[in-house]
């Protein structure tokens, strides 16, 4: 991979922040977006945009045949069956909250149990914390281990026959564990469970097959790969999605609408209520393009590189505490002795390099970790080995700051 | 030299007030009461207590962890509150607001150390961290006047 010539395809990569050259590591919080994603949503606004799947007039035409060629560029990159199976949604939050009340609410009753585990990003906790309310179902946690992964003995056994839910996320937002969600898949359905994946970490960063990974629903972002903001996918198995009424109705999503009744329309446009994001799934599409050229499995061996390189040159900071375990997805955790992670974080900024502090929306997580929040340095394939260095060297210069006026 | 003016926001009296804190604690008994607040966008917690009397704070307490901004905030405005009428405080808190706002506010107002965090006002995602702990009073003078009111 050509780095430099990658790089000159992120326009908001050129610039000085701070009087610095701009060093993004808040990956895991939104990607940046190259000039081809911009456009393609600029071209929708200037020559074609209309409404989709209404009128029959020419560029109604156009923007549904867009519209459509998004959802099966999005189904090829995530092998899914059919693109009956692809539901657009504002993201990944959107799509959890949509399996949990569409799916979960009229299907778990007391007693039944939903298994997660303390990695959880708040998305994927309250909507089934609400959902237990609701229902009277149990939540339960597989244990976690000291590194932050999971044990699949003790996943397990922790499943049990009345576990109708399980819900993992594929890859952690603060350790970047990389949870065996195909195998936890496997066992959950042994017990006659579904498994749920939040896939908002790792469908940027790796190959996705849902096929594969036998996953019953499975959710992403699309700001998070390259794509706009406010645009999602939910995969769903055809028979569950058909199975689910939707939560969201008016619309778009009716077959026939008579004065005290009305049908749905077919799969996927029954739970697409309303006017969709059009410009922000076609740029999707654009991303996934994007991605495609350059090639998942490269971008993975590529951003494992860097990952270790920065994991390597941060675990040999005196007074720095790492979290998670070596082998992870594209980020680092950590916590300088003394030094609160907000205040890390300005410092940094003061230099050009932007990272997430803070508890990640995952506060449950930060009580495991016995702290209440970390600095999160987070990478894409754009991110280059300089700017790795440029961070343990923020660090290192952080450290002698606050420890200069302590 | 390190971190091109970042010691205009982290001055040495923040500092001094990060490490060895102010008046923290609870407090308990007649005429006091005590709230907690967090800023749920980055995990700081706040407690301030207290105690009221002739409508006068005659002492302040708080407990709490976060940044070094959100921290010294909170033992500074101990320090500049404590003694004060209600009415006062109330100017305090909003002048304090203001000029971590980087907005035009009453020079005559005496913030004490607290003054040292007027830096803060270039740096616009650090601002919710410094006003913490004076919303926590504002939240704490509300409570007890609603008790007083309830008592009457």
């Amino acid at each position: 991979m050509d780095i430099q010539t990658i790089r000159q395809d992120f326009p908001i990569l050129k610039q000085q922040v701070n009087g610095h050259h701009l060093v993004y590591l808040d990956n895991s919080a939104t990607s940046q977006k190259p000039v081809s994603v911009i456009q393609t949503m600029v071209d929708y606004y200037e020559t074609y945009n209309s409404n989709v799947h209404r009128g029959v007039h020419t560029l109604g035409t156009i923007a549904t045949d867009r519209y459509e060629e998004a959802r099966e560029k999005i189904r090829r990159f995530i092998n899914a069956s059919s693109e009956k199976e692809i539901i657009y949604t504002m993201g990944t939050t959107q799509s959890l909250n949509l399996i949990a009340y569409g799916y979960g609410l009229a299907r778990l009753g007391k007693g039944d149990e939903i298994v997660i585990t303390p990695m959880e990003h708040h998305a994927n906790l309250i909507p089934w914390q609400q959902v237990a309310k609701k229902t009277g179902a149990v939540l339960r946690y597989f244990p976690m281990e000291a590194d932050g992964t999971l044990d699949l003995v003790k996943v397990r056994e922790t499943i049990t026959n009345q576990t109708k839910v399980v819900s993992v996320t594929e890859v952690s937002n603060v350790l970047g564990t990389v949870n065996p969600v195909k195998e936890i898949a496997k066992i959950a359905h042994e017990h006659g469970a579904i498994m749920v994946v939040d896939g908002a970490q790792s469908t940027p960063h790796m190959t996705v097959d849902v096929q594969d990974l036998d996953a019953d629903f499975f959710a992403f972002s699309g700001h998070k790969m390259l794509g706009p903001t406010g645009i999602g996918v939910l995969y769903g198995k055809q028979e569950l999605l058909e199975a689910m009424e939707p939560i969201e109705t008016g619309g778009e999503m009716i077959d026939e609408v008579n004065f005290q009744n009305a049908t749905w329309a077919e799969l996927p446009w029954k739970l697409e209520a309303g006017t969709p994001h059009i410009a922000g799934a076609i740029g999707l599409g654009a991303a996934i393009d994007y991605l495609q050229r350059i090639g998942m499995d490269a971008i993975q061996h590529y951003e494992e590189q860097l990952t270790a390189k920065a994991y390597n040159m941060l675990s040999e900071i005196e007074g720095v505490t790492l979290y998670g375990p070596s082998k992870r997805s594209g980020l680092v955790s950590f916590n300088i002795e003394g030094v609160h992670p907000h205040d890390v974080s300005t410092a940094l900024d003061s230099e050009g390099i932007a990272v997430r502090a803070g508890h990640h929306c995952a506060q449950p997580l930060m009580s495991c970790l016995k702290c209440e929040s970390t600095v999160r340095a987070s990478f894409y394939f754009y991110n280059s080995e300089d700017e790795i260095e440029a961070l343990a060297k923020g660090i290192k210069e952080a450290k002698e700051f606050f420890g200069h006026v302590v | 030299m390190l971190f091109n003016n970042l010691d205009q926001l982290y001055r040495s009296v923040i500092m001094d007030h990060y490490k060895k804190p102010h008046n923290r604690g609870e407090l308990d008994g007649d005429h006091c009461v005590t709230v907690n607040m967090n800023n749920p966008s980055c995990g700081d917690k706040i407690q301030v207590s207290l105690k009221i009397e002739d409508n006068k704070v005659v002492d302040v307490k708080y407990l709490g962890s976060g940044c070094a901004i959100s921290q010294s905030s909170a033992s500074m405005m101990t320090e500049a509150i404590k003694g004060l009428a209600i009415d006062k405080i109330h100017q305090l808190t909003f002048d304090f607001s203001e000029m971590v706002q980087g907005r035009e506010h009453n020079d005559d107002m005496d913030l004490g150390d607290a003054e040292a965090l007027h830096g803060v006002s270039q740096y616009p995602a650090r601002i919710k961290c410094a006003t913490l702990a004076w919303k926590a009073v504002e939240k704490a003078l509300r409570e007890a006047d609603k008790k007083e009111k309830s008592h009457q």
